[in-house]
């Protein structure tokens, strides 16, 4: 399988198309199943259309060759915005992606490493970072140009073992490691700013070594630019700090916390769908 | 038993380029033939045990295999997560390396005594535990890890043992009595060879049978060893629950033998007061003399 040109639907949305695509996926496969994570879901939407377009930052080639880019969704719960992106790129079928949250599924509710196209299992927050240190430190030991992307939350970045791996990966310049948090400002029973607050995320990534960048998370030309090319190995690590709205493009949803949880309704789902449709014309 | 490990680990590294050591800031006059012999394959990954296990899964997935090393606590424990949502999950060979299994780091008090690891590892049968009796056995335990082709957890304990007898399965047996099979893990089969001793000197024969490996666990082995034989007593420098005793009742019961099982193991973590190996063992029942009156006593009750 390619994950650039395979699968059913050639690959053809890029940028903010692409953003709108993945957001618009959301919103379709959460009402099918009648389930929530729905918010955190849309505030990756266009992080993972600068990664995943055509031409984006992620050089993948097919799943199962060792030298394509590697990518860790650290923030698992997000999982079905990377079904939607991978669906873009041509890894999984519109097929496969309808059977997400159905009985003997593939599509896993946190990324499962047994799908064609996701390189890492995930689901516990703090953990992606160092499975993509490693990965990155392996590459290095074995001549490889490839890449690691980990994309956390801003509040993953309250778990110790983050800064762990930060430390490692800054200590040793690991320059082909990217992380880019999605700093939406929310977590599970708040903002966070009310439980743990996270503005001195920069200086905190800075004071760990690492190459910082301060971005619109919904711009992914910005996105790109700061992503930046390959760089030489032996550099800082660089750091994309995304800043982004949960539930970004839904009026109704956009910093409410409660949409960390809930299905919508018909009408909700209707209204919803309609924004992202507006605001993408 | 650390020195034959890092042998091993050299030996294993000569053969196969993919073999890299990781180390919790611990291994001092310990892992200097490898750093010294593969520096570019060696990496200090500071006090910090999670990253450390959950790097090896990411590194492991690329091909690589690293052997993670620190003290059995925190080796085992801190990191288990990741040990469990990274090489296990992901089914790549990480193998996670504790130094100082039981109560071997003695005076250093209950930080420091693993009594918990075979159990938390043994649960998942995808998970190659394996538990050297000697020197010679850790030898070959980390030339076996470095073959496996999913996760291992190799605990080392601290003596430079050499036990005659002992083979390379994972359930050695030796001697022949009928009376009473004294199942040991890893390093404890010294005390229980000696309690042997004592038994026959009061005309009890025993059998010392070792287990230095789960996942696989020698079922039809410890079967055949219990088939005759009215009392297995089981010892070990862990936890009652999760270890060797444990999984002795499990084949017991399920294979539905007549054998009691009499288990001795610690049963409460010790604190509030210190020793070496050989005084907390005693402290626990687990001392020559106590595993003898152990069996003694359990043959007597039961007529």
């Amino acid at each position: 399988m390619n994950r650039a040109a395979s699968g059913t639907d050639a690959p053809s949305l890029t940028g903010a198309d692409l953003g709108a695509a993945i957001r618009l996926d959301v919103l379709d496969q959460s009402m099918r199943a009648r389930i929530g994570h729905i918010g955190s879901s849309l505030s990756i939407a266009d992080i993972l259309a600068a990664l995943f377009s055509p031409g984006g930052a992620l050089r993948n080639a097919r799943p199962d060759d060792p030298d394509r880019d590697r990518f860790v969704l650290a923030k698992g719960h997000a999982v079905l915005a990377l079904y939607s992106a991978l669906r873009h790129a041509g890894v999984l079928t519109e097929e496969q992606l309808d059977t997400f949250a159905t009985d003997g599924t593939e599509l896993v509710g946190h990324p499962d490493h047994r799908l064609p196209g996701v390189d890492f299992s995930t689901g516990s927050l703090g953990q992606g970072l160092s499975l993509a240190a490693g990965a990155a430190l392996a590459a290095r030991l074995q001549g490889s140009q490839r890449r690691v992307f980990a994309l956390l939350s801003d509040a993953e970045c309250n778990e110790g073992a983050v800064w762990e791996a930060a430390q490692f990966a800054g200590h040793h310049r690991l320059g082909r490691l990217t992380a880019i948090v999605d700093v939406n400002g929310q977590q599970a029973l708040g903002y966070t700013r009310d439980i743990l607050d996270a503005t001195a995320l920069p200086d905190r990534w800075a004071a760990f070594g690492w190459d910082v960048a301060v971005v619109d998370g919904h711009d992914v030309a910005a996105l790109q630019g700061a992503i930046g090319d390959p760089p030489d190995a032996g550099v800082a690590p660089r750091v994309v700090l995304a800043q982004t709205t949960f539930g970004q493009g839904v009026s109704f949803m956009e910093r409410k916390i409660e949409w960390h949880y809930l299905p919508m309704t018909d009408e909700q789902h209707r209204q919803a769908r309609s924004e992202i449709e507006e605001s993408a014309a | 038993m650390r020195d034959a490990f890092v042998a091993g680990l050299v030996d294993a590294a000569e053969r196969d380029p993919s073999v890299v050591l990781l180390t919790g800031d611990l291994g001092f006059m310990a892992l200097e033939p490898f750093i010294e012999r593969f520096p570019e394959r060696f990496f200090n990954c500071g006090v910090a045990e999670q990253n450390m296990v959950g790097m090896a899964a990411g590194m492991a997935d690329a091909g690589l295999r690293p052997f993670a090393y620190s003290i059995a606590t925190f080796a085992s424990m801190r990191p288990y997560e990741f040990l469990r949502d990274g090489g296990l999950l992901h089914e790549v060979p990480v193998c996670v390396v504790g130094i100082g299994g039981g109560v071997d780091y003695g005076l250093n008090g209950a930080s420091h005594h693993a009594v918990e690891d075979v159990g938390i590892m043994r649960v998942h049968p995808e998970l190659t535990v394996l538990v050297p009796a000697d020197s010679a056995q850790a030898g070959a335990a980390v030339a076996r890890a470095a073959q496996l082709r999913g996760p291992s957890y190799l605990r080392l304990e601290k003596g430079h043992t050499s036990v005659p007898g002992l083979q390379e399965d994972a359930l050695s047996v030796i001697g022949d009595g009928r009376d009473v099979a004294i199942v040991a893990m890893g390093g404890l089969v010294s005390e229980a060879l000696r309690a042997a001793e004592l038994l026959a000197e009061r005309g009890i024969e025993a059998t010392v049978a070792v287990v230095s490996a789960f996942n696989p666990s020698p079922d039809e082995a410890l079967v055949e060893l219990l088939a005759d034989v009215p009392l297995a007593l089981t010892v070990e420098a862990h936890m009652l629950n999760g270890g060797v005793g444990s999984y002795v009742c499990e084949v017991v019961a399920e294979a539905g033998l007549p054998a009691r099982v009499i288990r001795r193991a610690l049963r409460a973590l010790p604190r509030g007061e210190a020793g070496g190996r050989d005084f907390l063992l005693a402290q626990h029942g687990l001392d020559p003399e106590s595993i003898a009156a152990a069996a003694t006593e359990a043959l007597s009750s039961r007529v």
